[in-house]
């Protein structure tokens, strides 16, 4: 019963949580560039103007379109019922692994390209092709990933994963620092930030989540921005938690979970920083070399599974 | 033996291995010319840091002197040379096309699996805890081969030359704990004169074809062959 509670607890961190991430990313952002960095509650703000707000549809607007902001939503909040946050070994993760979880991250993103060639704008198309063909790449490296995890840990359920991890301690793996690299990249171009994408701007010809949710508005908009900034929050606790485990509560007791919303805080926030530095430094790439980067990640991967065989488990 | 049960430095030791590794992953995918020669800089320096951490680790106190003779030559001497041969050249910012650039990494790929099977009985007679990395410094020779099959430019070619000379290196001192030091102040300064010699040849080549492709080298030569059969059909 605790244990559902507590399932329950961190989903509603996730949701509740995960404006709060993306605003942190920005203020970071604003700060290393010298401007104004807008209140910590604006996505708040934001979400609930649109929610306010009247929806305006296209005249050809099918069924699809109205319905898709709720599936990709009820998608990512899934996805997000899988992936630890502050505690492992509960009950949910008995629910599903980490190829279940690609599989509803890869629900979301069918609908999300549906609905945005639903309406027939140039635009929309544009985007939807280019997410296709760069989730194309970037899913077989999340994979690889994956399956060099499963190695380590012979497990691939999310939960069993970080428990070995947490039980063997530190312990310098070549392969899980490829994992890690690979899945920080796979990450960024999945999230659609800089610099695969830019989340900041929608005028800019090389879009492509942007582009995708150009002709939503009101309520459905709103939902369609969430499910993003939960995405965001799904690849930062994913990140943090299977690499640098670490502080998670592996049992129910009110001090170890406060431990663990602790730490979960620490290394969001530090990723969060990381974030806004590399999108500091980098430039946006042209939408022709994001295949070359997810190649990147994809070697990455790779490597991360060719060196658990050739020097972790050894002869 | 699992990593689980090493210590700390020899864990730090596969971890370096790892990535001198991925350097040369990045050598055979990088394009310019700067660049691959501040790469090989740095495989040179990991190569170096990972014997400090052997002669540390197991006690080997002559492992000390090959590896500042490897920082000094490999990672700042050489690309110190090949840098300011570049820029003699003013190819600095020239960008080499590398034909079918995916598929060279998936080569590469499968010469890294290839480099483990075959390593697989030498890693059975060593009782070394870093006998794992074997597999990882024939991997790095068999990349360097690759880098200078697949390359065009003079330049790049000889960098893939010197990171064969790297692999080598690297396994002497994972498998041996480091060749005698006749042999490798040998080596290392066999590598020292080619790279000298290396310049001398570059400006050769360049001032007879105007050139660093050496593909251009075939070229020249058929067409004059076809040149001289003709002048002598005539």
């Amino acid at each position: 019963m605790t244990g559902w509670l507590l399932a329950l607890v961190q989903l509603a961190l996730f949701v509740l949580g995960a404006p709060l991430l993306v605003i942190w990313v920005k203020r970071v952002k604003c700060f290393l560039q010298n401007r104004r960095a807008p209140s910590m509650l604006q996505p708040y703000r934001d979400l609930g103007k649109l929610f306010r707000k009247q929806v305006v549809l296209a005249e050809n607007a099918s069924q699809l379109f109205r319905m898709a902001p709720y599936i990709v939503f009820a998608a990512m909040v899934l996805a997000a019922f899988t992936v630890p946050l502050i505690a492992i070994q509960l009950p949910t993760a008995a629910i599903a692994d980490m190829l279940v979880l690609v599989g509803f991250l890869a629900i979301g993103r069918f609908f999300i390209t549906l609905a945005g060639m639903d309406v027939g704008t140039a635009f929309g198309g544009m985007g939807s092709s280019r997410e296709v063909s760069l989730s194309a790449f970037a899913e077989p490296a999340m994979l690889m990933v994956i399956f060099t995890l499963a190695m380590t840990a012979q497990s691939t359920n999310l939960s069993s994963v970080m428990q070995y991890l947490i039980d063997v301690g530190l312990v310098l793996r070549p392969s899980l620092m490829f994992a890690l690299l690979g899945m920080l990249l796979v990450a960024v171009a999945e999230t659609g930030r800089v610099p695969v994408d830019n989340p900041a701007t929608h005028l800019e010809l090389t879009m492509v989540h942007e582009a995708m949710i150009l002709e939503y508005s009101g309520r459905h908009l709103a939902m369609m921005e969430w499910a993003a900034q939960l995405k965001l929050m799904i690849f930062g606790a994913l990140v943090v938690n299977i690499f640098f485990p670490w502080g998670l509560a592996t049992e129910f007791t009110l001090v170890a979970i406060a431990i663990g919303i602790a730490a979960m805080i620490i290394k969001l926030a530090v990723l969060g920083v990381v974030l806004a530095l590399s999108e500091t430094v980098l430039a946006k790439m042209r939408v022709f070399r994001v295949p070359e980067y997810l190649n990147l990640a994809f070697l990455l991967a790779l490597l991360g599974a060719l060196s658990h065989i050739i020097l972790e488990v050894g002869v | 033996m699992n990593i689980v049960d090493f210590s700390l430095q020899e864990q730090m030791v596969l971890l370096i291995a790892a990535l001198v590794l991925f350097t040369s992953f990045a050598l055979l995918a990088q394009q310019r010319m700067l660049a691959s020669i501040h790469v090989f800089a740095w495989q040179g320096a990991l190569v170096a840091g990972a014997t400090a951490l052997i002669a540390a680790v197991y006690d080997q106190p002559h492992l000390y002197f090959s590896a500042a003779l490897t920082m000094a030559l490999k990672a700042l001497f050489m690309p110190w040379m090949l840098h300011r041969l570049v820029n003699r050249l003013g190819i600095q910012h020239h960008v080499e096309t590398v034909v079918r650039p995916s598929l060279i990494l998936l080569a590469a790929a499968a010469l890294v699996v290839f480099s483990y099977y075959v390593a697989l009985p030498i890693e059975k007679l060593s009782l070394l805890s870093t006998r794992n990395t074997i597999a990882i410094s024939m991997a790095v020779v068999l990349l360097g081969m690759l880098m200078m099959v697949s390359r065009r430019q003079a330049v790049s070619q000889v960098i893939g030359f010197m990171s064969i000379e790297n692999g080598l290196f690297f396994a002497a001192v994972v498998s041996t704990h480091g060749m005698p030091m006749v042999v490798e102040l040998g080596i290392a300064f066999d590598v020292l004169v080619a790279a000298v010699l290396f310049g001398v040849f570059f400006l050769q080549i360049r001032d007879s074809i105007e050139s660093l492709d050496v593909d251009r080298l075939n070229r020249l030569s058929e067409t004059r062959l076809v040149e001289s059969v003709r002048e002598a059909e005539e």
